[in-house]
């Protein structure tokens, strides 16, 4: 008798830039190597969530696709979905260039637009939603919003603008955990070679109330793979990175830890960020004073 | 002018305890806002104790409209050679479509435009802008009816919301097409009522429309434009005749059945005669400080304001206008004492009450009075302080003044103060017919008109005759 498979949702958030798409499809693709059934649904208008699996850029996306045909109700699933390595499944939700229109209705458009097709198959294990780094709207939120992803995975780094990005998606986590089941996961830190990272993040998560559940080192293999558009875990199947990714996927596959997160008064965070040297205690005698005053 | 006699049973007093008693069911907070909004009228006082221009207090049943409206269906819509374009959704333009009753000359389609143009926004309008799909559509409506002289574009909701710049496509297809292309940011979430919406309209007419043009006439010292007449059931055609007769030249209609070129070259009249002050008075202004151009309010309501109007209007004049608007003023003295004889007798000391727009709430007292009618309560959707400092005086002491009344509370003064009849929108209509009270449908004209003028006060006369006194109300009694 089989055992009937229970489809995880995951929203993986993040300052923009900390890579979140690199860290995703990584992980997916680590997932994939160990026998699970996944669909990425980018979302962001740049649409680059899938392309390292895809092995290109996603010419078809659900709002590029929608603006061609004129309606969302003309368009199919196969117009949208495409199938990359280890048989994941890949869309975009696309959008608008920078500066027109609404980025983020383009994300509801189009998960409503997924849900309502069925391309939640019962076949699949995972469902990833990589959104745009800073939940500028509403439309942002949506893949947190009641009934889809349970799970909020939130990448960074030790650098301060990356932490207090991480600090302000608990917040909106704590909005919607409330009227949802959605929670904090962990954090995955992506190293960018700051002092003492790992002690910091798990020093932030603990605060948080949550884990850091991985510490991803930094290794330029994920730059030589990504010149191929490929997955580490494609490229070099036996690297050491390729180890880490694998890690991550299995730690995620294994977690059991989701929490509604503790998110830390601006004062906390400071406290913290003096407390490990990234940032300095402040002069209160120097604010607001011009070179030269 | 001289103060009106105390109408008899409305009192201060009375009038305090009524607003009281009608508020005591509101929670407190709700109560608390709606308070100074309602009052008994005190003529003598410099200025309306009540308050107006506010938000409407949530969860009451107001009957305002929002800017959208106060820009489509009010300034813009009348303005008859141009394509009036709702950008975004489809409801607004539809539910707009034909709804006020401003008529119109020409061909409909081809020199004049009574028809709904949108752009009929869809998801991937919202998600990628739809300043592509308004710049094909302003290029289509304009191939499609070449006649028009102009297009305007009014901004939906959804078109603030997602920042499309209509202003820069404006201006494009106003060079491309050489034609107006008139950009209005009107968008419903602003402000507190249609109020905003006329304001906004001024603007854009101020910004891309006036000074634009040159009447192909040359100018002569009678000329007058009408500002704030939209010609609701033809009443700017019961107008011009008048002022015509009077040896004036009516240059131009804003903008009941207006010609947007005609609009443009406005500010080389000599005078402006503004009727609904609350939508128009910003352009009046405007004329006035930039070209020196005059304006006086005027009311063309029932005989006493006629006259009284024309002999102000005569004061800018010389003397030849003087003694033409004495002649015109005898000439339908008899008319208009035959509408008198007619109807006063049948409605001599019978009350009533209104609740309408920005205007016909202290404009058409006078008509009502004409015909032996006394106004007990009166009030607007969107005035400003200035309308109701201008209202007191056209009241009697003691009379109930209210603003943004909510169905609640006008059901509520009307039960009590037990008028003759009702004089307000489509929306207090069936109530008050259903509750056995005799009403009228004063934005409208309740599908008559016109009501302005020597013409319009006949029919005027008739339809509150027909009204109050039909003896529907006898055979039928509301079973509740």
């Amino acid at each position: 008798m089989s055992e009937k498979k229970k489809l995880r949702q995951i929203a993986i958030y993040g300052k923009g830039g900390i890579g979140k798409s690199t860290t995703t499809q990584n992980t997916v693709a680590g997932l994939a190597s160990l026998g699970k059934r996944i669909l990425i649904i980018g979302c962001d208008p740049k649409a680059d969530s899938t392309r390292l699996i895809l092995h290109a850029k996603a010419q078809d996306t659900v709002m590029d696709k929608v603006r061609e045909l004129g309606t969302v109700e003309d368009l199919e699933l196969d117009d949208v979905c495409r199938r990359g390595y280890g048989d994941v499944m890949c869309v975009e939700s696309g959008g608008p260039e920078p500066g027109v229109g609404c980025a983020g209705r383009g994300v509801i458009t189009a998960i409503n637009f997924l849900e309502e097709e069925g391309a939640y198959t019962p076949d699949l294990d995972y469902v990833f939603y990589d959104v745009l780094g800073d939940v500028v709207c509403g439309g942002f939120a949506m893949p947190i919003r009641e009934n889809k992803a349970q799970e909020i995975y939130i990448v960074v780094s030790g650098e301060m603008m990356a932490m207090y990005a991480a600090n302000n998606i608990c917040k909106g986590i704590v909005k919607y955990a409330a009227s949802g089941s959605v929670r904090l996961a962990g954090l995955i830190c992506n190293s960018r070679n700051t002092d003492r990272e790992a002690d910091l993040i798990e020093a932030l998560a603990a605060r948080l109330g949550t884990q850091m559940i991985h510490f991803v080192p930094r290794d330029n293999q994920v730059q030589r793979a990504e010149l191929r558009r490929m997955t580490v875990i494609e490229y070099s199947p036996e690297h050491p990175q390729a180890q880490e990714y694998r890690a991550l996927a299995q730690k995620i596959v294994d977690n059991e830890m989701f929490i509604v997160p503790t998110p830390l008064e601006m004062e906390d965070l400071e406290d913290l960020l003096m407390e490990f040297g990234i940032m300095e205690a402040e002069d209160e005698s120097i604010i607001g004073v011009a070179e030269g005053a | 002018m001289a103060e009106r006699k105390p109408i008899k049973g409305i009192t201060k007093e009375r009038v305090e305890q009524l607003i009281e008693e009608t508020l005591a069911v509101l929670p407190e907070k709700a109560k608390k806002k709606r308070e100074p909004h309602l009052g008994a009228n005190e003529p003598e006082a410099s200025t309306c104790a009540v308050k107006s221009n506010k938000k409407v207090v949530p969860g009451v049943m107001s009957q305002r409209g929002c800017a959208y409206a106060g820009a489509k269906g009010v300034v813009w819509g009348p303005i008859r050679d141009v394509i009036h374009v709702s950008h975004g959704p489809v409801g607004c333009g539809v539910y707009s479509w034909g709804t006020r009753r401003n008529l119109m000359q020409g061909i409909p389609g081809v020199t004049s435009f009574p028809i709904d143009f949108t752009s009929d926004f869809q998801e991937r309008d919202i998600v990628y802008g739809g300043d592509i799909k308004l710049e094909k559509l302003l290029r289509e409506a304009d191939g499609l009816f070449p006649l028009n002289k102009g297009l305007s574009v009014l901004s939906e909701c959804p078109v603030g919301l997602i920042g499309d710049d209509i202003n820069s496509v404006a201006k494009k297809m106003s060079k491309e097409l050489d034609k107006f292309v008139i950009p209005c940011n009107c968008e419903g979430f602003r402000g507190v009522s249609q109020s905003l919406g006329h304001h906004i309209s001024n603007d854009s007419i101020r910004d891309h429309v006036i000074g634009k043009r040159e009447f192909k006439e040359e100018a002569g010292p009678y000329d007058i434009a009408l500002i704030g007449d939209y010609n609701i059931g033809g009443d700017v055609w019961a107008a011009i005749p008048i002022l015509e007769e009077i040896g004036l030249n009516v240059k131009a209609t804003w903008t009941g059945d207006g010609e947007i070129e005609k609009i443009a070259a406005t500010n080389t009249v000599k005078l402006n005669l503004i009727h609904c002050y609350r939508s128009m008075n910003y352009m009046c202004k405007v004329m006035e400080e930039k070209w020196g151009i005059p304006w006086i309010e005027y009311n063309f309501f029932g005989p006493t304001k006629i006259e009284e109007s024309l002999r102000a209007i005569a004061e800018r004049f010389d003397a030849k206008i003087k003694k033409n608007v004495e002649k015109v003023i005898k000439k339908y003295k008899p008319k208009m004492q035959a509408v008198l004889d007619e109807y006063r007798p049948r409605l001599e000391g019978k009350t009533a009450m209104l609740f309408v727009g920005g205007l016909r709430p202290r404009h058409t007292v006078g008509a009502y009075e004409d015909l032996g009618i006394k106004i007990t309560g009166t009030g607007y959707e969107f005035a400003h302080q200035d309308d109701y400092d201008r209202t007191s005086p056209e009241m009697a002491k003691g009379t109930l003044i209210y603003d943004d009344v909510s169905e609640f509370e006008l059901e509520k003064f009307v039960e009590e103060l037990k008028p003759d009849m009702v004089g307000s929108g489509i929306k207090e209509k069936y109530v008050f017919q259903k509750a056995g009270v005799p009403f009228r449908q004063m934005h409208s004209w309740d599908y008559s008109g016109p009501y302005h003028g020597y013409d319009g006060f006949e029919i005027f006369a008739r339809d509150i005759d027909m009204a109050i006194n039909s003896p529907t109300w006898d055979l039928v009694k509301a079973p509740f």
